[in-house]
């Protein structure tokens, strides 16, 4: 016997309230479809503001760490639906203390909600009449009404009722996309992919940009970034990057004789390129990874210079972020381990050994004026991008495509 | 010919020969090329460590450390966790039954200064968690034990000796070899707080030259091997990429197929012990828990090899010992350290099971244990 029905997933208060109630559930549950795209059995239902999801033939256990993932959810629980009869709700709230398999005492209450007023028992009636049985039963099992460790909830209604205990807690924020869209700027390092995330889970629908500088950055860099939109793209259901040829803009740079201003030079390139990319998607800010005084470029002065390249607003989510939180925070979206591969991004190019961390505007405004033609370059870079479209649970097809390409075959393994 | 001697190895799997053979034919590329070939080796060999970390349950690919079998496994786990450490401790508890690799390992650190104290089993075979936990001092870096005893069969309690250690002496690092238990029996590393886990190949239908170390994350390793800074650093050679692959299928197949053999291989060992039983001269190995595929037994004041001689003559394989003992005269140290006299000590025998053995199988090895020990029996009686 399945042990349970349906996952629960509960929306706050603050989101689902109000004019934009009907926008964030629509968000939400498309964001839930998406995740569930890998997990084709698994039915998905949308009522009193709540979400079920029918696992289907799929593992409750795996589906659990996927939907724990759903913006602006504030928490989620496998639930047993049963018939809206007394006998029932106790067998069911039995059967899970059961699977529990208490080895301790503990404390428990039961929290019975009835929202179907045709059911025989109020709410205050029907606390008793389910929590004596169990007590009677679980000898471990010790009432505390205050804090209990284990919170037995039933909700009534009309065509079943749902026994539950666990609760878990979601990742909160704004439901997927309800902010408007963005474009994120990812390098292959470790903050971008965290600030990704961090805007995603804002509310925020992100699509990605990348600077590739063939062939001085391998394809294997490439590739890892591909692997960190995707990991995004396990967040967001769906991942668009953009990946820009930035060679010819770079090396135009180098022969300015102007080394410790290159990465000044470089990252306002990619802002102007990254700000004509944004106007074609419709993308209404740019996000960035930076975290203020983290490396040259990212002092408040080089800040100054480099972000009058662009009109867009700039959103930095890890901007007072600590390295060490950020690195948490990549250890538990996922992306650390990719993050750290050791293949050359474009930013560690032709980087002089003593960038400036305080760059002047003015001589900057006038190599950039001197560079040959750097309009048209910024043009060609951003109309020659390649986009590569990513969906939740991509990883494993785009990895045997690539197998299939480098003559892997499946079966070997 | 009928071999019952799977515990010293395992006839490869067909269908690992073939993945071997095909990846031999299509990739030769090195895994540490930035090239297309060795761009495809790095993905077979990746794609390896992830199978066999799925196979091995709830670790991750990058604690995978493939090496050239269990034996080296073992010598890395145990010199690299002693040798080039800065702090103070140089103690070793282990374990009197250990196999070769990690009790000559842990001599061989003594001879350089390092302390090892090896715990004996109980008369059953199995040492006491108790027996570990006292033998654990301040001083105390490592502790090894084996999850089977690779002669006896009998099931070491792995998973309360690695829950103490955790909850008393957190900091000591628990190796396990894992060897011969892989194939029958589950292990959750994380809950029996594993740092270290060797495993074979070659003992679970794969190919011999492949071994694995798990090295749990934040575990570090002196690396015995310098060079070319292979498998995270801590084993320098070029990988044998196309073994590697047949191995991460064999492990696979092994953590997939547990059950049903265990099952299986339960009933089969069943019919063996009740034919040693039968037999008043031979003495079976009765551990509290015992892996599945292990039966061993003593025919007391007769040597191992005139056992293992009769059966052989009635087409038969079994084995004396462990086969990386089994050329040696000197009594069974396993059986020694379990209070055996030198009569019994040098008479076990070990029949291990496989996955092609079935009930005709063992009806045939029941008959020829009948017929050899009806042969022995008298010259064991004259003897004594």
């Amino acid at each position: 016997m399945k042990k349970y029905d349906y996952l629960l997933l509960r929306f706050g208060e603050v989101t689902l309230k109000g004019r934009n109630r009907a926008r964030f559930e629509k968000a939400a549950v498309e964001h839930v479809r998406a995740l569930m795209r890998p997990y084709p059995d698994a039915k998905i239902r949308r009522e009193f503001g709540r979400i079920y999801v029918d696992p289907g033939s799929e593992n409750v256990e795996t589906l659990i760490p996927i939907l724990q993932n759903v913006f602006g959810m504030t928490s989620l629980s496998p639930v047993r639906a049963v018939q809206p009869e007394l006998d029932e709700i106790i067998r069911a709230a039995g059967e899970l203390i059961e699977s529990m398999e208490l080895d301790r005492e503990t404390t428990f209450k039961t929290n019975v909600r009835r929202v179907w007023k045709d059911f025989p028992h109020s709410s205050q009636e029907s606390n008793p009449l389910v929590a004596t049985p169990l007590l009677k039963r679980f000898s471990l099992l010790k009432v505390d009404v205050r804090n209990p460790e284990l919170e037995l909830r039933v909700e009534i209604r009309d065509k079943a009722a749902y026994v539950y205990g666990e609760v878990i807690p979601g990742v909160g924020g704004f439901p997927l996309g309800t902010n408007g869209k963005a474009l994120l700027l990812l390098s292959g390092g470790i903050d971008s992919p965290v600030a990704g995330w961090s805007a995603l889970r804002r509310g925020l629908e992100l699509e990605c940009i990348h600077f590739h500088s063939y062939p001085f950055t391998s394809e294997k860099a490439k590739e890892k970034v591909v692997d960190l939109a995707q990991g995004l793209a396990e967040y967001a259901g769906k991942v668009r990057l953009h990946i820009v040829p930035f060679t010819e803009v770079q090396t135009s740079f180098t022969q300015m004789g102007q080394d410790n201003l290159m990465i000044t030079l470089m990252r306002r390139a990619m802002l102007r390129i990254a700000t004509k990319v944004a106007e074609r998607e419709k993308a209404l800010a740019l996000v960035t990874g930076e975290s203020l005084g983290q490396v040259a470029s990212q002092t408040l002065p080089s800040m100054n210079v480099i972000e009058r390249a662009t009109e867009l607003p700039i959103l930095r989510p890890l901007v007072m972020t600590d390295k060490d939180e950020i690195i948490r925070l990549s250890r538990k979206i996922g992306t650390y381990e990719t993050s750290i591969l050791p293949y050359e991004d474009c930013c560690t190019l032709f980087v002089p050994k003593s960038p400036t961390t305080n760059p002047n505007l003015r001589i900057v405004n006038k190599i950039e004026a001197v560079t040959p033609n750097l309009e048209r370059l910024i043009e060609e870079a951003a109309a020659g991008t390649e986009t590569i479209e990513l969906l939740a649970g991509g990883a494993r097809l785009r990895r045997e495509a690539a197998e299939a390409e480098a003559a892997i075959k499946q079966d070997w393994f | 010919m009928l071999n019952f001697d799977h515990a010293a190895s395992t006839p490869t799997a067909s269908d690992v020969i073939r993945t071997m053979a095909e990846v031999m034919e299509e990739h030769s590329g090195n895994p540490s090329s930035i090239h297309r070939g060795g761009e495809a080796a790095s993905r077979l060999l990746e794609r390896s460590r992830e199978v066999c970390a799925a196979a091995i349950g709830g670790v991750k690919p990058t604690e995978i450390i493939f090496t050239s079998g269990a034996t080296e496994s073992n010598n890395l786990a145990i010199k690299g966790m002693m040798l080039g450490r800065k702090d103070r401790k140089t103690h070793i508890v282990t374990t009197a039954i250990e196999h070769a690799s990690v009790y000559e390992s842990c001599q061989q650190l003594e001879e350089l200064g390092f302390e090892a104290t090896y715990v004996k089993p109980e008369a059953d075979g199995i040492v006491s968690l108790e027996a570990v936990l006292a033998a654990v001092r301040e001083d105390t870096a490592l502790v090894s034990v084996m999850h089977v005893n690779n002669e006896t069969g009998a099931v070491q309690p792995i998973a309360q000796i690695g829950q103490q250690l955790k909850k008393l002496h957190p900091r000591v690092r628990f190796h396990v070899d894992g060897v011969q238990g892989f194939s029958q029996l589950s292990l959750d590393l994380n809950k029996a707080g594993i740092d270290l886990y060797s495993l074979s190949a070659h003992k679970i239908s794969g190919p011999r030259g492949v071994g694995i170390l798990y090295v749990r994350e934040g575990v570090r390793l002196f690396p015995l091997f310098s060079g070319g800074g292979q498998e995270n650093g801590l084993r320098a050679g070029t990988e044998n990429v196309a073994a590697i692959v047949g191995a991460a299928k064999a492990f696979r197949l092994a953590a997939e197929g547990r059950t049903q053999r265990a099952k299986k291989m339960n009933a089969l060992r069943e019919m063996v012990t009740a034919e040693v039983n039968r037999h008043a001269g031979l003495r079976l190995t009765e551990p509290e828990q015992s892996s599945p595929h292990i039966i061993h037994f003593t025919f007391s004041g007769l040597k191992s090899q005139v056992i293992l001689n009769a059966l052989e003559e009635l087409g038969v394989q079994v084995s004396a010992q462990s086969a990386c003992s089994a050329k040696t005269e000197k009594p069974s140290r396993v059986l020694s350290a379990m209070g055996r006299g030198h009569e019994e000590a040098i008479s076990g025998i070990r029949i291990s099971l496989g996955d092609e053995h079935g009930q005709s199988e063992i009806r045939e090895l029941v008959k020829v244990i009948g017929s050899a020990v009806e042969r022995l029996a008298p010259l064991e009686g004259r003897k004594r």
